[in-house]
C-alpha cells in the first residue's frame, strides 16, 4: 500500500490556484448577476450554471478542443509559448475553473442578493461608489456566502475526474491528480493504494468542509442577531 | 449646467415639479406634486399611501420621476433635458423609515461613513461633534444591534447630518419613539437646523408630530398635495382618513357638528347626528366644517378617564354621565362599556378595577379631553 503523495499535493495545488482564480473572477461575476437589469442576464446564468448538469466528460471533451492546436485559442497559444495547453497544468486550471464556476458564483451572487438594497441606497446617498459599496457594505454582509462558494469550489477540484481526464491526461507530477490516481490503481488491482488515497481524499475534504462551515455557522449567527434587532 | 458641481447651496430653496406613476397592485397610482421648499422644515402630512415615501425617493434620486428636481441654481434632475445627476453626488441627506444603519460597522463607523474623503483626524473631528451634539458620543464602539430605538434614530441622523447636505430629507424619522425621546431629538434637529439652514422635507402622518414641530405644512392626499399652509389652517381642513387609521380606535360614532366655536378653536359635535331621541354632546377640535356636516368621532378606549362620583374643577371639557352595561377583562387590562347615551368603551387597569369595585348598572362619569376626540369625514 503506498500513497501517491505527489498526486496529493498536485491536486491540493490545483485545488488552490482555480478557488483563488474563482474569487478573483466569481466576485464580479456574481455581484453582476445579482445586480445587473440587463434584460438577457438569465442567458449568463444558465450559461454560468451548465456545468452542474453537463457531463464533466462533454465539458472536458469542448476544453480539450478548445485548446489543441486545432482551435485559435490554442494555436495562439502555442504561437506564443511553443508547446500546445492540452494535457499540462495551465490546461487543467482552465477546464478546472469552467467546471467549478457556478459553485463559486452562485453562492455569491445568492448572498450578494440578500443584502438590504436599503444598505446600498443609503451607502450612495452617504457619496460612495458602487466600488466603495461594494467592499464596505455587500461585501462584509456576504461573507458566509463567499466563504461558501470558496469552500465549494476548492471541495469540488479536489475531487473531479473527468475534465481532468480529458484535458490533462495522466501525466505524473503534471496532470495526475487523486481521483486519477485511485482510478489507475483500481485498473492495475492496487486495492491497498486505491483505498489509501481515497480515504486521504475523503478524510482532507471531510476536515476542509468541517472547519469552512463551522467557521461560517459563528459568522451566520452573528449577522441574524445583528438582522433581527436592527429591523 | 451646474449640475455637476460640488459647491453645496446653503441657504438654498428645493424646487421640484414630480410626476410619477406607479404600477401594479390593483390600481394605478399617479404622484403629481409641484411645491417649493425654502429652508428650514417643510411638513410632508397625509395617510398611508398618499405617496410621501415616492415623492422622497424621487428627490433622493432613487426613483425615477417625470418632472424637474432642483437645490436653488443646481438641477438634479430635468426629465426633458435629461439630466439626473446620480445619487452619490446629489448630497441630499435622506434617513429612511427603518433607518437602514450599516449592522456590522460601529456607531462612529456608520457616522463616519460618508466623510470617507477627508483625513482621518478631520473625519473623526467631525463625527465626534456630531456625536456629542446627539448625545451619543458614549455608544461609539457599539453595534446598532446593541443601542435603543431612540439612540438608532439618533445614530441615523448623525450619520446624514454629519455630511453637510444640501437638502434633508426625514421619513417618519421618530414614529417608533415614546413622546420625551420625540421632543429631545426635534429639539436637537432644530438646533441644527438653526446652524445650517438648508430645507427639511419631514414626512408624518401624525397630527401631534405637525403640531410640535409647527412650521410649513403639505397635505398629501393620493398622490397630490390638497392644502398647504401652517399647521393650524391646514389641520382644520377635514381629512380622509383611511381604514387603517380608524382602526386604532375602539369607539366610532356617527356625529353632526352642533355648534361651531371658532374663536375658541373647538366645536360642539352631537351623538348620534339628528335622529331624534336622547343624545350626546361632545366638544371636539375645530375643523373646516359648517354646522350640520356629518363626521366620524373615534376616540380611544384608552384616552377615556372614569369616575365613580361627578368630578368637578377638571380641564377636560366633557364629562357624561352613564352607567355600567359591562365590565371585561381582556389579558391584563380591564374594559368596561358604559352608556351614556352612546355605549363607550372604556379601557383601564385591573387594579384600577379592583379599587373602584365596579359592578354593572352602576351610575359612573366618563372623561374626555377635547383633543382626545378625533375626527374623520364620512
Amino acid at each position: 500500500m503506498t500513497i501517491n503523495w505527489q498526486a496529493f499535493w498536485l491536486t491540493v495545488e490545483l485545488a488552490v490556484v482555480v478557488s483563488a482564480i474563482l474569487l478573483v473572477v466569481g466576485l464580479p461575476l456574481g455581484y453582476w448577476i445579482a445586480f445587473s437589469r440587463r434584460r438577457w442576464k438569465f442567458l449568463v446564468e444558465a450559461v454560468v450554471a451548465l456545468p452542474i448538469v453537463l457531463p464533466p466528460t462533454v465539458l472536458g471533451f469542448y476544453v480539450l478542443v478548445a485548446l489543441g492546436s486545432r482551435s485559435p485559442v490554442g494555436r495562439w497559444w502555442q504561437s506564443l509559448t511553443g508547446h500546445t495547453l492540452a494535457f499540462t497544468f495551465t490546461g487543467l486550471v482552465i477546464g478546472s475553473i469552467l467546471y467549478s464556476l457556478p459553485f463559486a458564483v452562485q453562492p455569491f451572487a445568492a448572498s450578494f442578493s440578500a443584502v438590504d438594497r436599503k444598505l446600498l441606497a443609503t451607502s450612495a446617498l452617504l457619496g460612495a461608489s458602487p466600488l466603495r459599496t461594494f467592499f464596505r457594505v455587500v461585501l462584509p454582509l456576504s461573507v458566509s456566502g463567499v466563504v461558501t462558494g470558496f469552500a465549494l469550489t476548492f471541495a469540488h477540484t479536489m475531487g473531479e475526474f473527468g475534465v481532468v481526464l480529458m484535458v490533462g491526461g495522466n501525466i505524473p507530477g503534471i496532470t495526475r491528480t487523486v481521483s486519477i490516481d485511485i482510478y489507475d490503481q483500481v485498473e492495475a488491482a492496487n486495492y491497498a493504494s486505491a483505498n489509501a488515497m481515497a480515504l486521504l481524499l475523503l478524510i482532507f475534504s471531510l476536515a476542509v468542509l468541517t472547519v469552512v462551515y463551522g467557521l461560517n455557522r459563528r459568522k451566520l449567527n452573528q449577522r441574524f442577531m445583528t438582522a433581527s434587532t436592527v429591523k | 449646467m451646474r449640475s455637476n458641481s460640488n459647491s453645496k447651496n446653503t441657504n438654498a430653496s428645493l424646487n421640484a415639479r414630480i410626476q410619477k406613476k406607479l404600477l401594479g397592485g390593483e390600481c394605478d397610482f399617479t404622484l403629481d406634486v409641484e411645491f417649493n421648499a425654502s429652508p428650514g422644515f417643510t411638513i410632508l402630512f397625509g395617510p398611508s399611501g398618499s405617496g410621501k415615501t415616492t415623492l422622497l425617493d424621487c428627490v433622493a434620486g432613487l426613483t425615477v420621476p417625470q418632472g424637474r428636481i432642483g437645490v436653488g441654481e443646481r438641477i438634479l434632475f430635468d426629465s426633458r433635458t435629461k439630466t439626473d445627476v446620480p445619487v452619490r453626488l446629489r448630497s441630499i441627506g435622506y434617513v429612511l423609515q427603518d433607518l437602514a444603519l450599516f449592522p456590522h460597522l460601529t456607531v462612529e463607523q456608520n457616522v463616519e461613513y460618508g466623510l470617507a474623503h477627508l483625513p482621518r483626524r478631520e473625519r473623526k473631528d467631525r463625527s465626534l461633534a456630531r456625536l456629542r451634539e446627539f448625545r451619543i458620543d458614549h455608544l461609539r464602539e457599539q453595534r446598532p444591534s446593541q443601542i435603543s430605538g431612540g439612540e438608532r434614530q439618533r445614530v441615523a441622523l448623525a450619520r446624514s447630518l454629519v455630511t453637510n447636505p444640501c437638502v434633508l430629507l426625514l421619513d417618519e424619522p421618530l414614529s417608533a419613539l415614546d413622546a420625551v425621546t420625540k421632543a429631545k431629538i426635534i429639539d436637537d434637529l432644530r438646533r441644527w437646523n438653526s446652524d445650517h439652514q438648508v430645507p427639511i422635507l419631514y414626512v408624518t402622518h401624525s397630527r401631534e408630530e405637525v403640531i410640535a414641530l409647527g412650521e410649513r405644512v403639505l397635505v398629501l392626499e393620493n398622490g397630490r398635495i390638497i392644502a398647504h399652509g401652517v399647521p393650524h389652517e391646514v389641520l382644520t381642513a377635514p381629512l380622509q382618513e383611511s381604514i387603517a387609521e380608524l382602526a386604532g380606535f375602539e369607539n366610532i360614532f356617527e356625529a353632526s357638528v352642533w355648534l361651531v366655536h371658532e374663536d375658541r378653536g373647538t366645536m360642539t359635535c352631537r351623538l348620534p347626528p339628528k335622529e331624534a331621541g336622547s343624545f350626546v354632546l361632545l366638544e371636539t377640535p375645530l375643523i373646516r366644517a359648517e354646522t350640520g356636516t356629518l363626521l366620524r368621532v373615534g376616540i380611544r378606549a384608552g384616552d377615556i378617564l372614569l369616575a365613580i362620583s361627578k368630578p368637578e374643577g377638571l380641564s377636560a371639557r366633557n364629562v357624561l354621565p352613564g352607567r355600567i352595561i359591562s365590565v371585561e377583562r381582556r389579558d391584563v387590562v380591564v374594559f368596561a362599556t358604559v352608556d351614556c347615551g352612546v355605549e363607550m368603551q372604556v379601557q383601564m387597569t385591573l387594579a384600577a378595577r379592583d379599587e373602584l369595585k365596579l359592578k354593572e348598572g352602576q351610575q359612573v362619569w366618563l372623561v374626555i379631553k377635547t383633543y382626545s376626540c378625533h375626527l374623520m369625514r364620512k
